[in-house]
């Protein structure tokens, strides 16, 4: 029996994700016999890793805070081994921006992008940039906040006319902002568990609305497909390139992957989640359990590649 | 057995493989597929951190009844009625309390017979009975835009097709109204109701005039089409004149009243009623058979002994007052803080002001902002929409809060809102004039006037009415 400590909520604009998920985790720790001690982080984190002294922590954090690679450094000074990936590993992954340019310096297919922060449109005149991004990326544009890990603030722009309204939205979540080329084709996620990648999901939007993406990941609005209905040869192709990607910002332990496999038949990484949610309708679990882990082996596995590690 | 035990033993045993919970989604009846955004959710969620000045919440203010007054009534209850008070009551309600409604419709001068009152746990609740009398998958129900938030959910359960009517500073355009009737008419469909908040609307703030009212009791006898007024707020007025209900001018044929006790004494009581025609009446009460039995009989009579032993108007005037300030403060906030090309509408009682921001500006994406770097929330006007609009507007509520921490939230909403305006500005090439900056003078075209989709124009107008 160990002592384990899941860290969820927190204020991140997806605390409510988190504690689902930390729910769903504690219920797996105690049914493996754990001792489980669970933590809203707040003002009051690092007191209590100290006075509490658990064995490892499972973070089941979603968003600012928790996925950026804070939490994680705070853990390291406190000396507690902690699931998922490293500190370094999460600040690639949580800034979409830092991410894309290491798929791009490892060859790893990523949609074309540019990225700004909000300075160089107020004090460097970025605004006067705008129609070349847009010549170079072609319309629709997508504009995502760097650092936002759920959908909000993720805009389409279909024509010029959209773009500084989508950059506004996208500022509103992140001092940093990516526009990105729309890659249309089907949307697939790709779990890489203790470095093996996992059957591919697919998300199959349900609605006719194209564009909206907020209800991309909620039950009945979307689809999830398990293994997703693809050929041997591109289900091998998807998996390998989520685990070079996975590879190439360093992860460890768990991932997600989302990539697009474009109507041209291309693979392309849009992105990788340090922390998968694990909420009864997350990606994660359901493509574990398309490889028949269960729930509770899924934590237990994720659990003892942190033991291991430290 | 401590309660820790219990928890341990209810704790879910081995479950939850994705095989499983797909088998539940399996189950899940279609109307549970209809859900509104739960990004939205999430936001909405994080505005109850402490420390975030909230303007978003529906509250009225419980901090102004006083204690001992809540004890001595408890007392009171439990000396003259613990054995009712802790037994089943009849579905329709206890009569004491019917009394009670009686009484408090008198106020707004509608007389009912305590007959056809249906009393109900919350307003709330008749929502949910209208629907399960009269909505099927797919039929319509006509709402305001924007409509009352909390109706959203009850109208989806059902599955209705909610059709949206603007509305100006005097309330539904009932002309939009009726074409749009016409139109549903043309294409075989019959709204089962009309779904209005007359006085004070929530969220728009706005009142019905008595032209319109007079209009809409017209265009609801006919069409022979049922109109559900939502009324919680009819006695909170803070100046102009009150303007008859829709059922008094009705005369109780069309008309469906929905009223509650939570404005003007306590919403934790959690006592709501109808008035309807009797075979709709007799329906709902069926309806609610199935749901609860009866509203709880504590609450009831908790009423009941409040009505017995004290004056109710009075609290209603102490609450009246303190909102009346509130609302003032946050006029006068609005005023001071907001840029020029923000506009919003101006209650004469309620507990809601609606404010309009450039279009550009999505009020949802703001509010990730404000809470982030203000710590101050309110309510995203897509959230009283069906349709996606709504998008550049929000919901202020001024009763909940005291009047330092509404000027305050204002002054932050302020701020955050001109950051974004100015940095509109320098994406676009430094300041396209926002859309609506020429002073249009008042038309006498209703349309032109329209407080909710051209606010700056009809604010102008009031404050020149106002005089």
């Amino acid at each position: 029996v160990s002592r384990i400590a899941v860290l969820k909520g927190g204020r991140s604009l997806e605390r409510q994700v988190s504690l689902r998920s930390g729910a769903q985790v504690e219920d797996a720790l105690e049914r493996l016999g754990h001792d489980v001690l669970a933590i809203d982080v707040g003002r009051d984190l690092v007191a209590r890793l100290r006075r509490e002294r658990p064995d490892a922590a499972f973070v089941a954090l979603h968003g600012r805070d928790g996925e950026d690679g804070t939490v994680q450094e705070l853990l390291e000074i406190v000396g507690i081994p902690y699931t998922g990936s490293g500190v370094a590993a999460c600040m690639r992954c949580a800034d979409k921006v830092l991410a894309k340019h290491a798929f791009r310096d490892a060859a790893i297919p990523t949609p074309d992008f540019y990225a700004f922060n909000e300075a160089a449109f107020k004090e460097l005149g970025a605004a006067d940039a705008i129609d070349a991004i847009e010549e170079r990326l072609g319309f629709p544009i997508v504009v995502k906040p760097a650092d936002q890990g759920s959908a909000l603030g993720i805009r389409f722009a279909r024509d010029a006319t959209e773009v500084p309204a989508a950059l506004l939205a996208g500022f509103s979540y992140s001092d940093h902002v990516l526009l990105e080329r729309h890659v249309a084709g089907r949307d697939l996620a790709v779990s890489i568990l203790e470095g093996e990648p996992l059957p591919v999901v697919e998300a199959v939007p349900q609605g006719d609305d194209f564009y909206d993406f907020e209800s991309r990941y909620e039950i009945g609005r979307t689809a999830f497909v398990c293994p997703a209905a693809l050929d041997p040869d591109a289900t091998a192709a998807a998996q390998a390139i989520a685990l070079r990607a996975h590879e190439a910002l360093g992860c460890a332990g768990v991932s997600r992957v989302d990539l697009m496999l474009g109507d041209d038949g291309d693979l392309a990484v849009l992105e990788i989640n340090a922390i998968p949610g694990l909420t009864e309708t997350s990606l994660l679990p359901q493509a574990a359990d398309a490889a028949g882990i269960g729930f509770d082996a899924l934590v237990a596995r994720i659990l003892d590649s942190a033991l291991k590690a430290s | 057995m401590t309660i820790e035990d219990r928890s341990n033993r209810t704790r879910p045993s081995a479950r939850t493989s994705a095989h499983e919970l797909e088998r539940y989604a399996g189950l899940f009846a279609q109307r549970t597929r209809v859900m509104k955004s739960s990004a939205m959710r999430d936001l909405m969620a994080i505005t109850q951190r402490p420390e975030v000045i909230s303007l978003a919440g529906g509250n009225p203010d419980t901090s102004t009844f006083p204690p001992s007054s809540f004890a001595e009534l408890t007392a009171r209850l439990a000396v003259d009625g613990t054995a009712r008070a802790l037994q089943y009551g009849p579905t329709d309600g206890i009569a004491d309390v019917k009394a009670c409604i009686v009484e408090v419709m008198a106020a707004e001068d509608t007389h009912v017979d305590p007959q056809d009152v249906l009393v109900t746990t919350g307003g709330q609740q008749v929502l949910d009975l209208m629907c399960k009398t009269f909505v099927d998958p797919g039929d319509v129900i006509v709402a305001e835009a924007p409509t009352y938030p909390g109706a959203i959910p009850a109208f989806c359960a059902y599955q209705a097709d909610v059709v949206q009517i603007g509305m100006d500073e005097d309330g539904m355009l009932v002309d939009e109204l009726e074409q749009t009737l016409d139109r549903l008419e043309r294409e075989g469909r019959r709204p089962k109701f009309v779904y209005t908040v007359p006085t004070f609307q929530n969220p728009g703030g706005v009142t019905l005039s008595l032209a319109r009212r007079r209009r809409l009791v017209e265009v609801a006898h006919e069409r022979e089409l049922l109109v559900l007024e939502d009324n919680p707020y009819g006695l909170l007025r803070y100046e102009g004149d009150p303007l008859p209900t829709l059922l008094s001018l009705d005369g109780g044929e069309f008309v469906v009243y929905l009223g509650t006790f939570s404005k003007i004494l306590s919403a934790g009581l959690r006592v709501g009623w109808a008035v309807a025609p009797r075979p709709v009446l007799d329906k709902m009460n069926l309806g609610k058979q199935g749901v609860d039995l009866c509203s709880s009989s504590l609450a009831q009579l908790f009423i009941a002994t409040y009505f017995a032993e004290r004056r109710w108007e009075d609290y209603v005037a102490e609450l009246s007052a303190l909102y009346a300030r509130r609302r003032d403060a946050m006029l006068e906030a609005l005023a001071e803080f907001l840029p020029a090309a923000a506009s919003w509408t101006r209650p004469q009682g309620g507990m809601f002001v609606w404010a309009t921001l450039p279009d550009y500006i999505d009020t949802t994406d703001l509010l990730a902002r404000a809470l982030e770097e203000r710590n101050v929330a309110f309510v995203p006007g897509r959230a009283a929409y069906l349709d996606g609009r709504g998008g550049s507007s929000m919901r202020l509520n001024f009763s909940g809060s005291r009047e330092q921490d509404i000027r305050e939230g204002v002054r932050r909403i302020g701020e955050v809102v001109r950051e974004q305006i100015e940095f509109y500005d320098a994406l676009t090439g430094g300041g396209a004039p926002p859309a609506d900056a020429e002073p249009v003078p008042r038309s006498p075209d209703p349309e032109l006037a329209d407080v909710l989709e051209l606010p700056r124009r009809a604010r102008r107008a009031r404050r020149s009415d106002a005089r």
